[in-house]
């Protein structure tokens, strides 16, 4: 157990929560909020080792909350989540920072699996 | 299933439409249409003309050869009429000038006959009296005569009841030919003598002679009866029988056509010798006389044909650059129809993927989750005797979400990259995905689908959305072409260096000759009701704009070959 502090962006409740659950069988310190105002207010009051971050949400969207969160944290790692055929977005994202992107719906094993490699940078 | 060598090949795909020509039925009937209409109104009058002027020439020409005939028929008719009618007068006014008594008497007659030869100059052979009885009671002249009773003889006879008679040539007892002009003078009411003399026929002869010397020409006289009273160049000596029909008597000069014994065309001059039972003929071959007639209808003749010709070689000319650029237009517009249609159906399919497949993968993602949960618990939490059974059930969960999942990832796949991108491309995985969109329509159909691919094929360097929309038009026409339990055999080959070949073979019903020459024709389709006609000339297009070339083979009954010939490194036009 690394204890690894992750938070999930996702505007899709059942989805993040559910991953939340499964994270923390698996010993993570995981937690979720679905808008990316609540993720960016979230970050400031506490410390994460990574953010698992959903492109499209409505209002503020993962584009614009990687912004502001490489302003804010330069540090944090960013893992990026797309719906198919948004590769255009993914590779956006990466410019902008991210350090990978996954297409949902994705694999528990395949994003602790990046998650951990985000982190041991 | 392998076909025959191609038996009936459609275009060959990548060609340019100015150089198609205009080989389709529709641009042939209308490259026909154009060339007899116009044929018709510029070649017609063109004939309508040389016709009305063949005929007017040959009016003209008759005119000019009748004509003259005419007139040297009328002035001999006159000629020989004039020397008849002066040795009758002749005759008439010795035999009212002198009495019978005198007349009889030998040695006036003699001196009456010398005055006659001297102021005639030749012609009277002999002069003699004769009193109504027949009896010759004086007679001037070579022969012995004298005495001699004419009672019983036809001429007397007809000189007795006219008073004037001209016989026709006869030999008469020297059996020499001659002819007799004998006048009556009464004395009283039963009492008269006649005056009988004999002409030279070389006389008459002479009269007609002249115009037998114009070439092609034969002038003679014969007899009502038929009978040659002069010599004639054609026909015989005097005496012999005239061997065509007698003209029939007219007063006037007469010109006429007919055909001589062997059939040649005459044209005959006549005129009947008033008071004498002479026919005058003039007779011409116009064979000679036509000669000028006959190059100059051959000039026009010749002349016409030409200018038909240069006017249908112009005409073919014509009709074929007006069609062959009609046929381009068409082309051209049915070429704008397509990516009209490509580009919209793309866009609606797009759209239509790209919503389906967003909205369906969040719920995706969750059942996914919530299985990946449910096994968690199950892995991370207490032995339960269910548990076994819990896993195969989330197994079950996870391998159904991922089918769900591929068809959702496939949509995007299929609506996306709307610019055309060129990437190295592993054909059999390409065609494995078309399949999978077919793949059902296959199970339920009991169709069976082989694919034979060699293991050395190579990538090809091409567009993915463009392969994949060209095969999945290829095979869903094959699809569409077998009945239930068919089969369908996709097979792969580089078919000579740097060139591709996949072939799609169906057992269905093949595809007919007449429809073989449209099937890449927009708007053909034989899909009644529910077919647009742009499926193949589509396909047709993008084969094209890969560099490839698509080959169509088919036996009817048997079924249909579609190849598609790909450069493994992309050319585009």
């Amino acid at each position: 157990m690394d204890g690894l502090r992750v938070l999930l962006v996702d505007d899709e409740e059942e989805l993040v929560e559910t991953l939340v659950e499964r994270m923390q069988i698996r010993g993570f310190r995981a937690e979720a909020v679905t808008r990316g105002i609540d993720a960016i207010t979230r970050i400031r009051e506490s410390e994460f080792d990574v953010v698992v971050l959903d492109v499209k949400m409505p209002g503020l969207d993962g584009m614009e909350v990687i912004a502001q969160l490489k302003n804010d944290r330069p540090e944090l790692q960013v893992i990026l989540l797309t719906g198919h055929g948004s590769s255009e977005d993914a590779a956006r994202g990466i410019k902008a920072g991210a350090f990978d992107y996954l297409i949902k719906p994705v694999d528990i094993e395949e994003l602790i699996e990046i998650i951990n490699r985000a982190a041991a940078r | 299933m392998a076909h025959p060598p191609a038996q009936q090949q459609g275009s060959p795909i990548g060609q340019p439409p100015e150089e198609q020509g205009i080989s389709s039925d529709r641009y042939r009937r209308l490259f026909k249409a154009v060339t007899v209409a116009t044929a018709i109104v510029a070649i017609a009058p063109l004939i309508i003309l040389a016709i009305l002027n063949y005929h007017q020439y040959k009016r003209a020409y008759r005119a000019d050869l009748i004509h003259p005939i005419s007139l040297l028929t009328l002035n001999t008719k006159r000629s020989l009429e004039f020397f008849l009618s002066q040795r009758r007068s002749a005759l008439k006014m010795i035999i009212n000038d002198k009495s019978f008594n005198e007349l009889c008497d030998q040695a006036a007659l003699e001196e009456i006959f010398v005055n006659l030869k001297a102021s005639f100059g030749g012609g009277f052979v002999d002069l003699g009296l004769i009193d109504d009885q027949g009896n010759q009671c004086s007679y001037v002249g070579p022969f012995e005569l004298e005495g001699i009773n004419y009672a019983g003889q036809q001429w007397f006879r007809e000189v007795a009841l006219r008073g004037v008679y001209v016989s026709e040539v006869f030999e008469g007892f020297r059996k020499v030919p001659h002819f007799i002009i004998a006048v009556k003078h009464e004395t009283g009411p039963r009492d008269y003598h006649v005056l009988r003399a004999t002409i030279d026929t070389e006389l008459l002869n002479d009269q007609v002679l002249h115009l037998s010397e114009r070439p092609n020409s034969d002038a003679f006289l014969i007899s009502r009866k038929g009978v040659l009273q002069s010599p004639s160049r054609t026909y015989g000596d005097v005496l012999d029988d005239f061997p065509l029909e007698v003209p029939p008597y007219s007063v006037k000069v007469e010109v006429v056509e007919q055909l001589d014994e062997r059939g040649r065309p005459l044209i005959v001059g006549y005129a009947y010798i008033e008071s004498t039972s002479f026919v005058l003929l003039l007779i011409n071959r116009p064979e000679a006389i036509m000669g000028n007639w006959l190059s100059l209808r051959s000039e026009m003749i010749v002349f016409t044909a030409v200018s038909a010709l240069l006017i249908l070689a112009v005409i073919f000319w014509g009709a074929h650059y007006m069609v062959s650029r009609i046929r381009a237009a068409d082309v051209k517009r049915a070429s704008v129809f397509h990516n009209m249609e490509y580009t919209n159906k793309m866009a609606t399919i797009g759209r239509l993927a790209a919503g389906v497949a967003h909205e369906i993968n969040n719920p995706l993602a969750i059942i996914n989750e919530k299985a990946g949960l449910l096994r968690d618990l199950v892995t991370y939490g207490e032995d339960h005797p269910l548990n076994e059974k819990f896993d195969r059930i989330v197994d079950s969960i996870i391998k159904s979400v991922e089918r769900c999942s591929s068809i959702t990832h496939r949509l995007l796949g299929f609506a996306r990259q709307r610019e055309a991108s060129t990437e190295m491309i592993n054909l059999e995985p390409l065609i494995q995905e078309v399949l999978g969109f077919l793949g059902k329509s296959a199970l339920h159909r009991d169709i069976e689908v082989r694919i034979n691919v060699p293991d050395d094929l190579p990538a090809i360097e091409s567009d993915r959305r463009q392969l994949q929309q060209i095969f999945l038009n290829i095979i869903n026409n094959a699809f569409a072409a077998v009945d239930d339990g068919g089969r369908i055999e996709i097979g792969m080959t580089e078919a000579e260096p740097g060139t591709v070949a996949v072939s799609v073979t169906d057992n269905g019903s093949g595809i007919s000759k007449e429809n073989m020459k449209h099937i890449f024709e927009p708007f053909f389709t034989t899909k009644k009701g529910y077919g647009t006609g742009l499926g193949l000339s589509i396909t047709f297009s993008m084969v094209a704009k890969i560099g490839g070339r698509i080959e169509v083979s088919s036996v009817e009954g048997e079924g249909t070959t579609f190849t598609i010939l790909l450069p493994v490194v992309e050319s585009r036009d």
